[in-house]
């Protein structure tokens, strides 16, 4: 252990630190007090370290004896996940104060998972890769339950808990499983081990049990079923964190998994990723049909988009890869502006999440109601929203690995989908006279909400040369 | 100056089109018209300062796609300059005549705005015919041919409220489409044998053609034959001629001066334009040739013979146009072309000038059209009468047999007849006594129609009788400017058009003419007899042959005729009979009128009755509407409800609403219930999940 490994490590050990430290602080001063501006503090320290991450960085460095990996994929993740994070925490704040929720633990568990999905990204060994999993869940499944006195947040979080704790057995059953026939827990020995010549049964069930756990973090169907509920019992702002960062995280974590440990069998696991991938497009399209409640309906529309984003996966290219980068970093932006105005939606101060309160919203409130149809349509991948070149790129990956099928469902599975996205603007703009919606908006709300559809409209340009940085992250994945 | 020509009436339509309501509807009509009445000065310039040379006029790089390439290009010859000044004269003289007739239309509400848009859609119906005549490539061509078509449907239909102006609209629209397709084909065939679109290089590879065979339908055929009858189906279409004819006579529920514009002066001979223009390749297509005389012989005997039982007004003068179309395409097919030319010059006078008198009557009798309800209007509108007289005598063709004198019609007719007469073929023949038989009906309807309209004791309501008036100033003036030209522009334009062969060529730029001079002794000798007398034309016309042979490639000139293609002067040489028979057979149909509508009103009614069937074949136009219907329309209509009630909305639609509302929410619901809230199931279906997932992959 050196120097140079810590320096390597910097971001982590800054934001545990900080996280360590507030907590101190919190405690021994004002408690609950304290939460406003430990909040601001957790945010802005979030930026400050994208920033820095996305300054500093350059090439791929390995700290540790290759345990921990820095280089442009893990570098990329990170920036996306700290800065959805800040923006989740950033309009969360609003929520929680009306509502008497602001806990000062609340931004640092925050904190605390992103340290953990942080080194999920980065991790270059199984027990690296379960010790950033397993920080990160326990703090999300602290927050979920983080409203103690409603059943139903924590119903959410002990159904995420046990769960939770089933598919870190299946992770690390697989990890056993695949460190008794590869030899080695390091991704470096692992892809020596695992030769599409010969390929041991055994490394076969370990690279399917991994990926089985991994596939419950991204809610890939079928280990899906906590979502909805998670997502309908937690309060919104944690429902919001639980649609963007974890998610990104998860899914790095999937591609880091597969192409650094397991690059060599690329068929595979392209096959489980397919199948995870057709069947959490079309799971998240005609499930979410039935939903009244616009946050399970988020949760569906999530498992939806990740078969997306897994599609790209599934293509095993590095081409693919970035169009999975590509789709995250859409999918988190669209998630971050409708969850920002979900979080706005009220009645007299209490919560409404049912879809048919926006009847006639665009009567009331037009330029939010566009705001919102443009992100509804973009979630659906309309042209020429952004959210269409997303999914443009994952299934041109998909064609250009010769699984044209894969691009086929995914085509159809939108197509379903758009139903429910339509459904929501159809009752915005041509429902029926019902009570109103309270009008008021945080302006932090309000300002993502704007942000996020005015980028779906101006990013048809260039995407936000998104696409150079994804392209430089995939190929340090794949060679 | 011919960009400005060009593209002032296009600046017209869109000022008067979209800013008629920042400048006032009144202003837009002025500014159209001033517009097109500068075009037509130039116009006018160009064809008198015009020295016979082909020019070309870059104006833009039109396309560029793989090996086609083509440029926006004026191209400016004697063809094009005629039709110049046909076009914006008429244009230009519509134009001022539409203040008159539409200044209060009883089709439009009080209060609704509707001049300005006619005057756009008429400058830029001018403007595409004008992109039409001045095209340099085939594409540029069959862009101001499909822009004259869409403005032809945008003023057929301009009575949107009236049913049957927008089914005459869609008539018209459809049935052209017929014809653009053969137009289309034609220019695939030719761009796919010369890779080029352009004129020049076309014209230049014709002789080639005729070599070249092609397969098409399964078929081996000749290209330049191929080529020439497809392109020859896109002029059917546009011109009226027999088989595509259908939609001119219903084209008539437009304005009167849109009749006058695009269904008679301009629009309509587009397609004799199209095979003057394309006589290179017709010298070389025999076949495609005949065919052409054919049809357009039969055309003119057909539309004659319609003409002869039409009781509207506006009806008889558009198969009056239909015969005479018929007319120029006999010309332009025996290979004279000049006389097509000639005889399209001085019809778009009289054609025209006939249709704004019938608007002047029409106007004056408060939008009556049926001529049995006319009657002793000469002392109620006296200049509209003269008018009409002028122009009957002219289309009738009147004149002094044997000399170079008398009204337009009977010169420009006269010299079709005789060209068909010397083409000394079969389908010439054929063509001869059609036409001859043709211009004794075409004299018998002109005539019926002036004494059933002018003569005679007024008919129908006595109100509207009594209210028939004069028209304004704006209606009159184009009247007689046209009748100027009716009189004159035959006796004015013979020797360019028709004369001796020296002079036609000279006329049309065709280089030949030198090469004979300064080569060829023996050319020289004959040309010099030549004008002396007629005799030695015979001579005159081998050592042209052997100019040509020895000399110029076609598209030298304007036109190009062939070698072996003596037909001008053969029509000169014809027996004094045939130059004689035209106006013996006018004397006949004049006489018949004059029996059956002034001496003795009871025989036509009487005749009518005792050929009952034959009356019927007629007033009903040879049935053509109805075995249309019953051929192409009904089954069209259908197959389009079999498709669409069966297949969309049967097969497609329930494929689809069934997927949508039966499959989908089924499956909906079995996700809802499997999402039962209970965690056991949850972590069942996660481990089921892994045990598909392991057998999948131990098995695989």
């Amino acid at each position: 252990m050196t120097s140079a490994d810590f320096n390597i490590l910097l971001p982590e050990i800054v934001l545990a630190v900080f996280a360590m430290a507030a907590l101190m602080f919190a405690v021994y001063t004002g408690k609950d007090r304290t939460a406003p501006a430990i909040l601001w503090a957790t945010a802005a320290i979030f930026l400050v370290l994208a920033l820095f991450i996305g300054i500093n960085g350059d090439g791929a460095q390995a700290a540790f004896g290759g345990l921990f990996v820095d280089d442009a994929f893990s570098r990329f993740a990170k920036i996306l996940i700290l800065v959805s994070a800040a923006a989740v925490l950033v309009m969360s704040h609003d929520y929680m104060a009306k509502r008497d929720l602001l806990r000062f633990e609340y931004p640092l568990l925050v904190a605390l998972a992103a340290v953990g999905m942080m080194v999920m990204v980065s991790a270059g060994d199984l027990l690296v890769l379960y010790m950033g999993l397993e920080l990160q869940s326990l703090s999300l499944y602290v927050v979920a339950s983080l409203r103690r006195d409603s059943a139903k947040s924590t119903e959410a979080g002990l159904k995420y808990f046990v769960l939770g704790a089933l598919s870190s057995g299946l992770l690390l059953y697989g990890a056993s499983l695949t460190y008794g026939y590869a030899g080695t827990t390091e991704f470096a020995g692992i892809i020596g081990a695992a030769t599409a010549e010969d390929l041991p049964l055994g490394l076969l069930f370990g690279l399917v049990f991994l990926v089985s756990g991994l596939a419950f973090k991204v809610s890939a169907v079928p280990f899906h079923m906590w979502t909805p509920d998670v997502y309908e019992g937690a309060p919104t702002p944690i429902t919001a964190f639980f649609a963007t960062a974890p998610k990104v995280a998860a899914m790095a974590l999937f591609a880091r998994l597969v192409h650094d440990a397991f690059g060599g069998i690329t068929a595979e696991w392209g096959q489980i990723v397919a199948f995870l991938s057709v069947a959490s497009m079309f799971l998240g399209a005609v499930a979410a049909i039935g939903q009244r409640d616009i946050k399970r309906l988020m949760a569906y529309s999530s498992i939806n988009h990740m078969g997306f984003a897994l599609m790209g996966l599934a293509a095993g290219t590095a081409f693919g890869v970035q169009a999975m980068l590509v789709y995250m970093a859409i999918y988190v932006t669209m998630n971050v502006g409708t969850f920002a105005f979900i979080l706005s939606m009220s009645r007299d101060g209490r919560v409404v999440t049912d879809i048919r309160a926006l009847n006639q919203y665009s009567k009331r409130e037009p330029l939010k109601a566009l705001a919102v149809l443009v992100l509804m349509f973009s979630l659906a991948g309309v042209p020429p929203l952004v959210g269409f070149f997303g999914k443009f790129y994952v299934l041109r990956a998909a064609v250009d690995a010769d699984m044209a099928w894969l691009a086929v469902a995914g085509v159809i599975a939108s197509v379903i989908a758009l139903f429910y996205y339509l459904r929501i603007v159809y009752y915005m703009y041509f429902g029926e006279e019902t009570e109103a919606l309270d009008s008021g908006m945080a302006p932090t709300q309000w300002a993502l909400l704007m942000v996020a559809a005015a980028v779906m409209v101006l990013g048809v340009v260039n995407l936000f040369g998104i696409e150079g940085p994804a392209a430089a992250a995939a190929s340090a994945l794949v060679d | 100056m011919e960009p400005i020509i060009l593209f002032a009436p296009l600046l017209g339509a869109i000022i008067a089109g979209f800013g008629w309501r920042l400048i006032g509807e009144y202003a837009a009509q002025w500014t159209a018209t001033f517009l097109l009445f500068l075009a037509c000065l130039l116009s006018w310039a160009v064809f008198f300062s015009f020295d016979g040379e082909t020019q070309q006029i870059q104006i833009f790089r039109f396309i560029e796609s793989g090996t086609l390439a083509a440029d926006w290009a004026i191209r400016l010859d004697r063809l094009t300059a005629i039709m110049l000044i046909v076009v914006t004269t008429v244009s230009a003289l519509v134009h001022l005549y539409s203040f008159g007739y539409m200044a209060h239309d009883e089709n439009f509400r009080e209060g609704e705005h509707y001049k300005a848009r006619f005057f756009a859609y008429l400058s830029f119906f001018t403007f595409a015919m004008l992109a039409l005549v001045t095209a340099d490539n085939l594409v540029q061509m069959f862009f101001g041919w499909e822009g004259v078509g869409l403005a032809s449907y945008l003023l057929i239909g301009f009575y949107f409220r009236k049913p049957s102006a927008n089914a005459a609209a869609i008539k018209a629209f459809i049935v052209n489409r017929v014809g653009d397709f053969g137009f289309a084909l034609g220019i695939f065939a030719l761009f796919f044998l010369t890779d080029s679109i352009q004129m020049d290089i076309v014209f230049e590879s014709a002789p080639e053609l005729a070599q070249t065979n092609l397969t098409f339908l399964w078929q081996e055929w000749n290209a330049a034959n191929l080529i020439g009858v497809l392109l020859f189906i896109g002029a059917m279409g546009k011109s009226a001629q027999l088989i595509l004819h259908t939609w001119l006579p219903d084209a008539m529920e437009g304005p009167t001066p849109v009749s006058a514009l695009i269904h008679a002066a301009t629009m309509v001979t587009a397609g004799v334009f199209l095979v003057c223009r394309m006589s290179p390749l017709y010298e070389f297509a025999p076949a495609a040739t005949a065919f052409i005389v054919v049809l357009g012989a039969t055309t003119a005997f057909f539309a004659a013979t319609v003409g002869l039982v039409q009781n509207d007004i506006k009806r008889v003068i558009a198969y009056s146009t239909c015969s005479q179309l018929g007319y120029m395409f006999v010309a332009a097919g025996a290979g004279v072309y000049s006389a097509a030319m000639f005889h399209l010059f001085t019809h778009a006078f009289f054609k025209a000038m006939l249709f704004l008198g019938a608007g002047s009557v029409i106007h004056a009798m408060h939008h009556e059209q049926d001529m049995r309800n006319y009657g002793g209007l000469k002392d109620k509108i006296p200049y509209t009468f003269w008018a009409m007289l002028i122009g009957t005598l002219a289309i009738t063709g009147v004149g002094i047999p044997l000399t170079h004198i008398g009204f337009a019609g009977f010169l420009s007719k006269d010299a079709i007849i005789e060209s068909a007469f010397g083409a000394h073929t079969g389908v010439g023949t054929y063509a001869f006594w059609l036409l001859v038989i043709a211009a004794m009906f075409t004299s018998f309807y002109s005539w019926r129609l002036i004494f059933l309209t002018f003569f005679g004791n007024p008919r129908g309501d006595k109100h509207t009788h009594e209210h028939a008036h004069e028209s304004p100033m704006t209606m009159l003036v184009p009247l007689g400017v046209l009748a100027l030209g009716a009189v004159f522009a035959g006796m004015v334009w013979y020797g360019p058009f028709f004369g001796d062969h020296d002079r036609v060529n000279r006329f049309y730029g065709v280089p030949a003419h030198e090469t004979v001079e300064a080569g060829d002794a023996h050319g020289e000798e004959a040309a010099a007899a030549d004008d002396h007398g007629e005799a030695a034309a015979d001579a005159e016309a081998d050592a042209q042959g052997e100019a040509h042979a020895a000399g110029w490639t076609p598209g030298g000139g304007a036109i190009y005729t062939h070698p072996d293609n003596h037909v001008m002067d053969e029509a000169h040489h014809s027996p004094a009979w045939v130059k004689v028979s035209p106006f013996i057979a006018m004397l006949i149909g004049l006489a018949v009128a004059w029996l059956f509508y002034i001496r003795d009103t009871s025989l036509p009614r009487r005749l009518a009755e005792n050929q009952r069937p034959l009356y019927l074949f007629l007033l009903n136009k040879w049935y053509f509407d109805e075995i249309y219907d019953f051929v192409f329309v009904r089954p069209t209509r259908w197959l389009g409800s079999a498709l669409w009630r069966r297949g969309d909305q049967g097969t497609i639609d329930g494929f689809l609403n069934g997927l949508a509302m039966g499959v989908v929410p089924f499956f909906t619901r079995l996700a809802g219930r499997v999402q039962s809230g209970y965690i056991f199931t949850y972590a069942f279906t996660m481990v089921l999940g892994i045990v598909i997932l392991v057998t999948w992959m131990v098995l695989s």
